[in-house]
């Protein structure tokens, strides 16, 4: 029995074990490496994706759940909130290994979809689930609160 | 855990079931057929080591790309007749910035437009691109840009002068006379050139032995903040940059290993029927690490896995018990062990004297990616794909392994996610396990060893555990009297390939420094060493011996500050005379801090200052204590580096560094019980999180030395700071990391 997918609009069938947690067929079927594994156990937050405008840990979640839902990876972000996120993380030199960075651009973008004005505790909650092992974590607040006041202006 | 993780945790786990309308249990155990529908698509572009830009991209300053050049004067830089200035970087990008420090060098001396430097990995090639420090090829020790700093300028000195020199043929005017200013000639006369319009010319000029230098009031990248920004930000925000995990081959096979359950354990026999009837598993096959199962995909690599039945001799293994060894390495720590100090005064007789036993945990690295390698055997040569962080090792133990020539082995060495010391490893031990599992499928196609997070927090080279006895004492006029100090735990050094080079009169040094290099003026400090060996695989962490020793001097030395009834910065600078750039530090974290002004009720100031690899920095803590937890609140963190290269960077390694020692102090343990690794994944082996990230402010403190690195000095003082501040709060001396053994965190 085949998953029909939907992957940053395009759609694809899966036809193998439908188990099979959603990072792997993003990554070796789908071929799209920017989602990264780190954890398997929704622990770190680097596999996070968007699944109809929600962030997902897709290490954790088995392909066929997200049958027929919009998935979007960090390839397929277009959305106004996310380009000023990744100007914001580029304009402030964010990132040090960046092997994170997808997933905490993926979760910040989640957050200002939502709440375009964001407080510390706000980023504290919507980011608390991504790990930065090089502790990048000063200028990604500072990032999410300039896209925000980009959104704003 | 953290309040707050407890409702992430939970909610996260409520919030998918929910939304997903499935059970609360996301564990698939069955199996898969993968199709490799992407194998096609992919080419071997990553043979390059990254992908060339895209148009969008290339438009973006500094991102990476390979540019090809006629004008190649030397191993380190291309111009194009495309106007692209090419650097080839010889030290490994794991997040520090280098691969941005070392492009700043040559486009400074060349003149260079900055959006038109592009960058590149060096491949292995020991004679070209060694390590000046170290003789090898690889990164570490902080010396990327130290040992850099004069090879890269003069490379880009001396494409100017090929160029300017093509110029003045062209135009027949004195060399002297034309300028150059963002990758662009110009003479007075107004005939201006484009780097790329004079390449050619320029390769046919003699590349100058010793092309003059600029001064540092020429310096127009260097030193000038934000001038150049990180070249790997673009790739990094959009999902391009590939990592040894992204590496797309034709055919690629995914391995993952059954590694021995304890640390020691001897492989006696496997039976592969069930693992072999999980989909996507074509191989498994015995490798001298343990048992492979290699498949077409992760996931039925690692399904394959968990059907495998593999029985291991745990008789001399399963004993070992980090509670125990530290019981033993407590009561070895009060015997004197090899001398590591000649001390020029002997003790005097002590008004007070404080006697304190430090106890310091295994740690794992935990870089955000998990070790994994891409081995390749085709064609009577090998192929690897890796964060080869040590080349020449990765290198020579591949060729070993492979039983190939080393001119038969090529490596790729592609930016990592995160190393913390953990892929500078003189046994390239994913790098080895890599290439026995390409040889044990006979080369039938490339496959990519990956760790899972389990394997990759269980499998030893841990930063080892250290005991200290310190017995240290004051006089009646507040001046220290009396230190002895005895340190346990591994060496390091022993046993590998550095330990003849490295280990003298039985001292690794690796073991004792921070002691013994204090900056302090300690002449009576009489230290012994004591260098246990372990079945568990030690390994540096970043900043490796001072992870320990600065917590024990500046967390001893202020409790001497108090027991001589002085303010900690005026007894830390009392013993700094010899140590001009440690007291500035000292100094200028503590004004910036605002030291020693009233505070609110429940904060605290600690501070501390510390060497390592030629590098000082002084941080100040502020804390505060509610119902007995700590919160680290602001950090304000002053370093002397030398010649600051790039300035933002500089910042965002002190940033990065404080927020990783906090969450190692807080939480960071690997326990030892059966022999195995207790802690496995970051539920249990913990980092900080973002609302633990305490402000940072870093002040740089302006320097015409050399330059130093900032990869690892921010970490030292940190711990101790934070301590410092838990004790003027009232709270305990801690002396067993990390903190939650004291219960000062939430657990």
């Amino acid at each position: 029995m085949s998953v029909t997918l939907n992957i940053n609009g395009t759609r694809r069938e899966f036809d193998g074990d439908p188990d099979t947690p959603l990072l792997w067929v993003i990554r070796e079927d789908v071929g799209l490496t920017g989602t990264k594994y780190g954890c398997g156990i929704a622990q770190c937050g680097a596999c996070t994706v968007h699944v109809d405008g929600q962030t997902l840990r897709s290490c954790s979640a088995p392909v066929s759940a997200v049958a027929n839902r919009q998935v979007t990876t960090i390839e397929g972000l277009t959305s106004r909130a996310a380009k000023a996120v990744q100007k914001a993380w580029v304009d402030l030199d964010v990132v040090q290994c960046g092997y994170c960075q997808s997933g905490q651009i993926m979760s910040a973008t989640a957050l200002l979809e939502k709440k375009s004005k964001p407080s510390d505790t706000d980023i504290d909650h919507a980011m608390a689930g991504n790990i930065c092992r090089c502790a990048t974590y000063q200028r990604i607040r500072a990032a999410i609160h300039a896209a925000s006041a980009q959104l704003a202006g | 855990m953290h309040p707050l993780m407890n409702r992430f945790h939970a909610d996260e786990r409520r919030r998918l079931a929910e939304f997903l309308g499935v059970r609360d249990s996301f564990a698939p155990v069955l199996s898969r057929r993968v199709f490799l529908q992407s194998a096609g698509a992919t080419g071997l572009v990553i043979g390059f080591g990254w992908l060339a830009p895209t148009g969008a991209d290339a438009a973006l300053p500094g991102a990476e790309g390979a540019a090809t050049g006629p004008l190649a004067p030397n191993a380190f830089v291309r111009v194009g007749t495309d106007n692209l200035v090419t650097v080839i970087c010889k030290h490994h990008e794991m997040g520090q910035g280098n691969t941005t420090g070392l492009a700043t060098l040559v486009a400074d001396e060349l003149d260079a437009d900055w959006s038109l430097v592009r960058t590149e990995y060096a491949p292995s090639d020991a004679a070209l691109y060694k390590n000046l420090a170290f003789g090898l090829q690889g990164t570490g020790g902080s010396s990327a840009i130290a040992n850099s700093f004069l090879q890269y300028r003069s490379a880009g000195a001396t494409a100017r002068a090929m160029l300017v020199a093509a110029a003045a043929e062209e135009w027949h005017v004195p060399v002297g006379e034309i300028r150059t200013s963002k990758s662009t000639l110009m003479h007075a006369s107004g005939r201006r050139a484009t780097y790329g319009e004079m390449a050619v010319a320029a390769s046919r000029q003699t590349p100058p032995d010793n092309p003059p230098l600029k001064t540092a009031a020429q310096f127009t990248f260097i030193g000038k903040d934000r001038s150049t920004p990180r070249v790997d930000s673009p790739s990094k925000c959009n999902g391009t940059a590939v990592y040894t995990i992204d590496v797309k081959l034709p055919g690629l096979l995914t391995a993952v290993i059954a590694w021995p359950p304890s640390f020691g354990a001897k492989f006696v026999s496997f039976d592969a029927t069930d693992a072999k009837k999980v989909q996507g598993v074509t191989d498994v096959v015995e490798v001298p690490e343990g048992v492979a199962v290699v498949a077409m995909g992760t996931w039925a690599a690692l399904q394959g896995r968990r059907a495998l039945k593999v029985q291991w001799d745990e008789s001399a293994s399963k004993d070992l018990d980090s509670e125990a060894l530290l019981a033993r390495y407590r009561a070895q720590a009060v015997q004197p062990g090899t001398p590591f100090t000649k001390p020029t005064t002997t003790s005097a007789a002590a008004l007070k004297t404080i006697e304190a036993v430090y106890e310091f945990p295994f740690l794992a690295h935990a870089t955000m990616e998990p070790m994994n390698c891409v081995a390749w055997l085709h064609d009577g040569m090998l192929e690897t794909w890796s964060g080869h962080q040590f080349p020449t090792f990765d290198h020579m133990f591949a060729a070993k392994a492979a039983g190939l020539p080393m001119d038969k082995v090529k490596l790729h060495t592609l930016v990592s996610g995160g190393s913390f010391g953990r892929r500078a490893n003189v046994w390239s031990d994913f790098t080895v396990a890599a290439v026995n599992v390409a040889k044990a499928i006979g080369g039938r196609a490339p496959v990519r060893l990956q760790f899972s997070r389990e394997d990759d927090t269980g499998a030893g080279l841990y930063r080892p555990m250290y005991v200290h006895a310190v017995k240290a004492g004051v006089d009646a006029q507040g001046r220290i009297a009396v230190w002895q100090h005895t340190i346990v735990g591994q060496s390091i050094m022993a046993g590998g390939p550095m330990a003849e080079m490295m280990i003298k009169d039985g001292i690794d040094p690796t073991s004792v420094e921070g002691v013994l290099k204090t900056a302090y003026d300690l002449p009576m400090l009489a230290g012994t060493l004591h260098s246990p060996a372990l079945a568990v695989r030690p390994l540096w962490w970043r900043s490796v011996g001072s992870t320990h020793t600065a917590y024990v001097m500046e967390t001893m030395i202020d409790e001497l500050a108090a027991a001589a009834g002085r303010d900690p910065v005026a007894f830390r600078l009392s013993l700094l005379g010899k140590s001009p750039r440690a007291a500035a530090v000292l100094k200028l974290a503590a004004d910036k801090a605002g030291w020693g002004k009233p505070r609110r009720a429940g904060v605290a100031q600690g501070i501390a200052v510390h060497e390592s690899f030629d590098t000082f920095v002084a941080q100040v803590a502020e804390v505060s204590m509610r119902n007995g937890k700590v919160k680290v609140e602001r950090v304000v963190c002053a370093v002397d580096c030398g010649v600051p290269v790039n300035p933002n960077v500089i910042r965002a390694q002190m940033e990065g560094c404080i927020g990783f020692a906090l969450g190692a102090l807080y939480y960071s343990e690997v326990e030892i019980k059966d022999g195995r690794a207790t802690q496995r994944n970051f539920d249990t082996y913990r980092s900080l999180r973002i609302h633990e990230m305490p402000k940072v402010d870093v002040h740089i403190m302006p320097s015409t030395e050399k330059p130093s690195g900032v990869g690892e000095p921010g970490v030292p003082p940190l711990a101790p700071a934070v301590a410092n501040a838990v004790a003027r709060l009232g709270g305990p001396r801690v002396r067993r990391l990390p903190f939650t053994r004291a219960g000062l965190v939430e657990t």
